[in-house]
């Protein structure tokens, strides 16, 4: 015994909600998206295995250290001494800010100490050593 | 004279190219996105003026030279120690001492790079164990 078919269902994907989709899509992509500000000057990150992630970028201030010791933060040149000024100044903006020290490998460790004196006097206490991730063996 | 309406035009807007203007947004998000969190050793600073008397016994005291050489003070005096055995030797004394603290003193001279590599397996001897993680950052001048 044939069964008749009693209607035909039509093969389309129903496009109408598309354009709501790519809508949510984008703004999900809007909100995440941190545009990359500054580009900091070449550095050497030193590895390391025991690495933790910074929570956002948007509570991270930059803190550069070249080999000549040059200290670099969003892109400006900034000697020792005013270094404390200038985080103190971001850390009033932001309170949860964390400083992130990119020092390059071959810095020497007596600037890092005396900019860590400098972080502590303006109470700028958390900080991360940005590194690379060790490669493994 | 006037001007006599020909068709009348429909008020809407076209909407067939919505999705396809949505989708190219989200490509130009896409690909501006960067995702790369930022990443190294944490560390959280003692205040000024919070110096904390520690009795010797539970301090170790590890010194980093100029030459980039690594040494345990101890005794009055430095006992060298090959970094490859750097984390095992402190693994064992953190495990004889419930309340050590390891206080790293660089000099000025070293390299910010063997600060890291001493930091980080002074880290990693501490990840172990289920308490935390007590370093000491000595000023080299003090």
């Amino acid at each position: 015994m044939r069964f008749a078919r009693k209607s035909k269902v039509a093969s389309v994907i129903p496009t109408a909600s598309m354009a709501d989709i790519s809508f949510l899509l984008l703004v999900f992509f809007m909100v995440s998206t941190v545009f990359v500000r500054y580009r900091g000057i070449p550095v050497q990150l030193p590895e390391a295995e025991k690495i933790e992630m910074l929570e956002s970028r948007r509570h991270v201030t930059a803190i550069w250290i070249d080999r000549d010791g040059r200290i670099n933060i969003d892109d400006q040149t900034v000697p020792l001494q005013q270094v404390g000024r200038v985080v103190h100044a971001k850390l009033s903006a932001n309170p949860r800010t964390v400083v992130s020290i990119r020092g390059d490998e071959q810095a020497s460790f007596g600037l890092v100490s005396d900019l860590l004196e400098e972080l502590r006097k303006v109470e700028a206490l958390r900080v991360n050593f940005s590194t690379r991730r060790e490669a493994q063996p | 004279m006037k001007w006599v309406r020909g068709a009348r035009v429909l008020p809407e807007i076209p909407t067939a190219s919505m999705a396809d203007i949505a989708f190219l947004l989200i490509c130009f998000f896409l690909v501006s996105t960067t995702m790369n969190q930022d990443k190294g050793l944490s560390l959280h600073l003692p205040a000024m003026g919070e110096g904390k008397e520690v009795q010797s016994r539970n301090i170790c005291n590890l010194w980093i030279n100029a030459q980039d050489d690594v040494a345990i003070f101890e005794d009055d005096q430095l006992k060298p120690l090959p970094f490859s055995g750097l984390r095992d030797e402190l693994r064992r004394r953190l495990a004889e001492n419930e309340s050590l603290i390891i206080s790293v003193k660089t000099e000025r001279g070293a390299t910010y790079r063997t600060f890291i590599d001493v930091l980080d397996e002074v880290k990693l001897a501490f990840s172990d164990l289920a308490r935390p993680t007590k370093i000491s950052i000595a000023n080299p001048e003090g």
